[in-house]
């Protein structure tokens, strides 16, 4: 058998997408203008499809700190945290975190994925039980496979149907460890954690949030899920990412003291390179102005309101609730890849999702608003919707 | 239900199973999930969440790495039946 045979039905499938016109899974965004607009070959696109939900990728006083830091650090750490991979500016941003989520310490990874491998995979090893919601991200499956542990899953934001299955486990819920996320990234939708903390409360467990897409959107101070429902007292360890609301790359975890005898053991953190300087001067002026000021998560939410009714409006079905996150759920994959082209057609890039990334087997055009889109980009978002309709 | 012995257990994958996959397909114990049955992964997910509403237990997906067909799966069932 060849190499790569296993994958010929893959390639056969791909094939299909690239021969019928622009392909949706990998596309090239030729230029990009700004947080909202950019060039996908000679149309000019509104960017509404990214997880830059601030929209401080193009953050003057962002850049400016990042232009400073590749000047005077260099390009790269070229090592590992665990050897000459920490800068001073690693460990400020670390403290920085720490100081925000008023917990006694922060982990800073290379990227979110690698955030939630390196937690949960440590953690979730051979002896231990792992409960997940089904809609999880592939990061945590990955990390409950690598660490061995015995993985059980519920109904995506089932709370009785996790307490069911912490019932089953008798003696072992007591180190059970529940995972869900904050807002999920493709519906758009939340945990219910207010019932999985009273579940822990009765049962025993340990909860993890990733707050990947919840994160400078969510709570008084942008904390997330957790500060928003006021658990915080109740979670154990709360995982995030830079390439969101941070709009740059590289994750974190934090947590009570012990989380950082991780740094120690985590092969995830300790066998790959540190993020960059330049990426870590980026995040602290983030993080800075998530923490001084709501006035990016206010227009986030107010665009996320209008076009969740704006489409609402043209009779699209959507996600349960209102979020930064509007999935589009489309009946077959062929409409929705002809929708998603139709839409670059007309200036608008989403993300086409189709399963097995997407959840429980739906095609979605899956748009995400940013707190830099103008009012009239929204518009013209809901507009390209309703051109399809027409 | 109580699923008094093996056969009764495979018997009820596969009738489940003939709710997953394609019309036409015909599933035997022995069928690969994937390659003869054309299963994706979200209806394998599927099929375990009908199991374990109906024998009322827990199951860890871990056991996917070694089950290619019906009766595999049966196999990794039964011993959490006397857990659980």
């Amino acid at each position: 058998m060849g190499l790569y045979d296993k994958f010929s039905r893959l390639v056969e499938e791909r094939q299909q997408f690239q021969l019928s016109g622009l392909n949706p899974f990998g596309t090239c965004i030729d230029e990009i203008y700004s947080a909202t607009e950019g060039r996908i070959g000679d149309k000019k696109i509104i960017l509404a499809g990214s997880n830059n939900y601030l929209g401080l990728t193009f953050d003057a006083e962002s850049i400016k700190e990042s232009q400073e830091a590749l000047a005077k650090q260099g390009t790269g750490t070229t090592g590992s945290r665990m050897a000459n991979g920490t800068f001073g500016a690693h460990l400020a941003l670390e403290q920085e975190l720490a100081a925000f989520f008023d917990q006694p310490t922060a982990i800073v990874f290379s990227t979110g994925y690698t955030a939630n491998l390196g937690i949960i995979s440590t953690l979730a090893s051979h002896d231990a039980v792992v409960i997940i919601d089904e809609d999880s991200h592939a990061s945590i499956y990955d990390a409950c496979a690598l660490g061995g542990a015995q993985i059980i899953r519920f109904r995506h934001n089932d709370a009785k149907d996790l307490e069911r299955r912490m019932q089953r486990l008798g003696e072992k819920a007591k180190d059970a460890i529940i995972i869900v996320e904050g807002i999920y990234s493709m519906l758009g939708d939340v945990a219910p954690l207010k019932e999985i903390v009273d579940i822990k409360r009765r049962l025993g467990g340990y909860i993890l949030v990733d707050e990947a897409h919840s994160f400078g959107v969510m709570g008084p101070t942008g904390r997330g899920l957790v500060e928003e429902l006021g658990v915080e007292d109740d979670i154990d360890i709360i995982l995030g990412t830079f390439s969101k609301s941070l709009a740059a790359i590289g994750g974190f975890a934090v947590g009570g003291k012990q989380l950082d005898v991780l740094r120690y053991c985590s092969r995830p953190y300790i066998f790959t390179a540190s993020p960059s300087p330049a990426s870590i001067a980026s995040v602290r002026a983030s993080l800075r102005q998530i923490a001084h000021s709501t006035e990016l998560r206010d227009k986030l939410w107010e665009n996320a309101h209008r076009l969740y009714q704006g489409l609402s409006a043209l009779g699209y079905k959507l996600g349960e609730r209102v979020s930064p996150v509007v999935p589009v759920m489309i009946e077959s994959k062929e409409l929705g890849l002809n929708m998603w082209r139709g839409l670059v057609e007309k200036g608008v890039y989403v993300n086409l999702v189709l399963p097995p990334a997407s959840p429980f087997g739906m095609t979605l055009l899956r748009c995400s608003v940013n707190a830099a889109h103008s009012f009239e980009q929204i518009d013209a978002i809901i507009e390209a919707f309703a051109e399809l309709k027409a | 239900m109580a699923m008094e012995n093996q056969q009764q257990l495979l018997d009820y994958v596969i009738d489940c199973l003939g709710q997953l996959v394609a019309a036409g397909k015909v599933v035997k114990p022995d069928s690969d999930l994937v390659n003869d049955l054309g299963l994706e992964s979200v209806n394998v997910m599927r099929l375990l969440m009908m199991l374990e509403d109906e024998l009322d237990i827990s199951i860890p997906i871990n056991i996917l790495m070694h089950v290619k067909t019906p009766e595999q799966l049966v196999a990794a069932i039964e011993p959490l039946l006397g857990d659980q």
